[in-house]
């Protein structure tokens, strides 16, 4: 039958295989998401709020995520600052990671900043 | 040995209520002594499908409070001597289930009972959990539908890490996949999921298809297990279903059932 509608005309890709391959797409992205554990978005709100004491950061700009490989679990914290007017470049990241639980790191001095981003993220 | 199963799905209107009622049934139809109980605090409903909605005196809360003992709650269905129902309140808010009061009133059934099963709320919160947290075996009931399958990962991966057996680094909850409404024609037409896609992306065994059917309204229009309706498409599938739960192995009958001939099929795609 369908190789009937398709030479009648009616060829285009069955609503069916839509619907699967969205399916697929989208559920293992939220299959990443779901390892989270449920204090997250509360610590979350709490790190803006710190980080907010200090510089004036978009909510967007702060990324907060648990990572697990085998047996360890990592806290991975991505702050993007705004553009700082004495330096040329437009923006600096900030990348801090530490063992879950462990407390953050302190922000590094400035003019170490490209050091511990390349070190954090490694 | 008794054991907890829990009709759970995520997603609403799927068929949890009428697939705890069919299997709640099925299995007492087999011989098992089992009690069904609604975890839907406030929206109570497998009363009316069981057809016992007049009955109802105490309830699974007033059983949790200490203000009635489980056997004035426990109603006893008229049709078979081996089910019996446990209906929730319809009128408290869902912080009376407390994860000790449920596991109290589960502990005196698993003595009396060979089969718990619980009837699960839609969503992911506190009833929901509560319906599964104690679960040996999981039917996760979903329709061959976007949403229905997305939300049914998502309460796999409930099941997966906030049941109790999960928290207590027990064996796993058994799961076992129920696909409800399936239309075969539509599925031919390549309008609906097939089986095997849903299968391949929710990766768990499946224990049944329940195909679309007419039946199911007019079973709950008057009160009776669809899975009684011994005449029906949808109540011989669940039959079959319970028994694969038991363990045997039957052949899955509906799932590429074309049963209109070409004439049919023409004057139908044309109406």
């Amino acid at each position: 039958m369908n190789f009937l509608r398709r030479l009648l005309g009616f060829g285009e890709k069955p609503s069916a295989e839509a619907a699967r391959d969205r399916l697929q797409i989208l559920l293992a992205h939220e299959r990443a998401n779901a390892a989270q554990p449920d204090y997250l978005p509360q610590m979350h709100r709490d790190i803006v709020d710190v980080i907010r004491r200090y510089v004036d950061v978009e909510d967007q700009k702060i990324e907060v995520q648990v990572e697990h490989s085998g047996n360890v679990s990592v806290l991975e914290v991505n702050i993007e600052l705004p553009p700082m007017p004495a330096r040329p470049k437009a923006s600096q990241t900030v990348s801090a990671q530490g063992r879950k639980k462990r407390p953050a790191r302190s922000r590094p001095a400035p003019a170490r900043l490209a050091e511990s981003a390349k070190t954090g993220t490694a | 040995m008794s054991k907890v199963v829990v009709m759970t799905s995520g997603k609403g209107g799927v068929g949890k209520t009428t697939t705890a009622a069919a299997f709640g049934t099925g299995l007492a139809l087999r011989g098992h002594k089992t009690v069904v109980i609604d975890f839907d605090v406030g929206l109570r409903n497998l009363d009316l499908i069981m057809g016992c909605e007049r009955r109802v005196v105490f309830d699974f809360i007033n059983v949790i409070n200490g203000e009635a003992r489980l056997s004035q709650a426990l109603i006893k269905d008229k049709r078979n001597e081996n089910l019996w129902i446990l209906p929730t309140s319809q009128t408290r808010d869902k912080d009376a289930l407390t994860k000790e009061g449920v596991e109290k009133v589960l502990n005196e059934l698993r003595d009396q009972f060979d089969y718990i099963v619980c009837d699960s709320p839609a969503g992911i919160e506190k009833g929901a959990i509560m319906a599964l947290y104690f679960a040996d075996e999981a039917v996760i009931v979903t329709n061959p539908e976007v949403s229905s399958v997305r939300d049914s990962d998502r309460i796999i991966g409930v099941l997966q890490s906030r049941s109790r057996r999960a928290e207590k680094g027990m064996e796993p909850v058994k799961e076992h996949l129920l696909i409800a409404r399936h239309d075969a024609e539509r599925v031919k037409r390549g309008e609906m999921l097939k089986v095997e896609d849903v299968l391949e992306i929710l990766a768990i065994p499946l224990l049944g298809i329940i195909p679309e059917s007419q039946s199911v309204l007019k079973a709950s229009n008057v009160g009776m297990p669809v899975i009684m309706d011994e005449g029906s498409p949808a109540g011989r599938a669940y039959m079959d279903a319970v028994g694969r739960f038991l363990g045997e192995t039957i052949e899955h009958r509906f799932a590429g059932q074309a049963r209109r001939g070409l004439f049919q099929r023409l004057l139908w795609r044309t109406a």
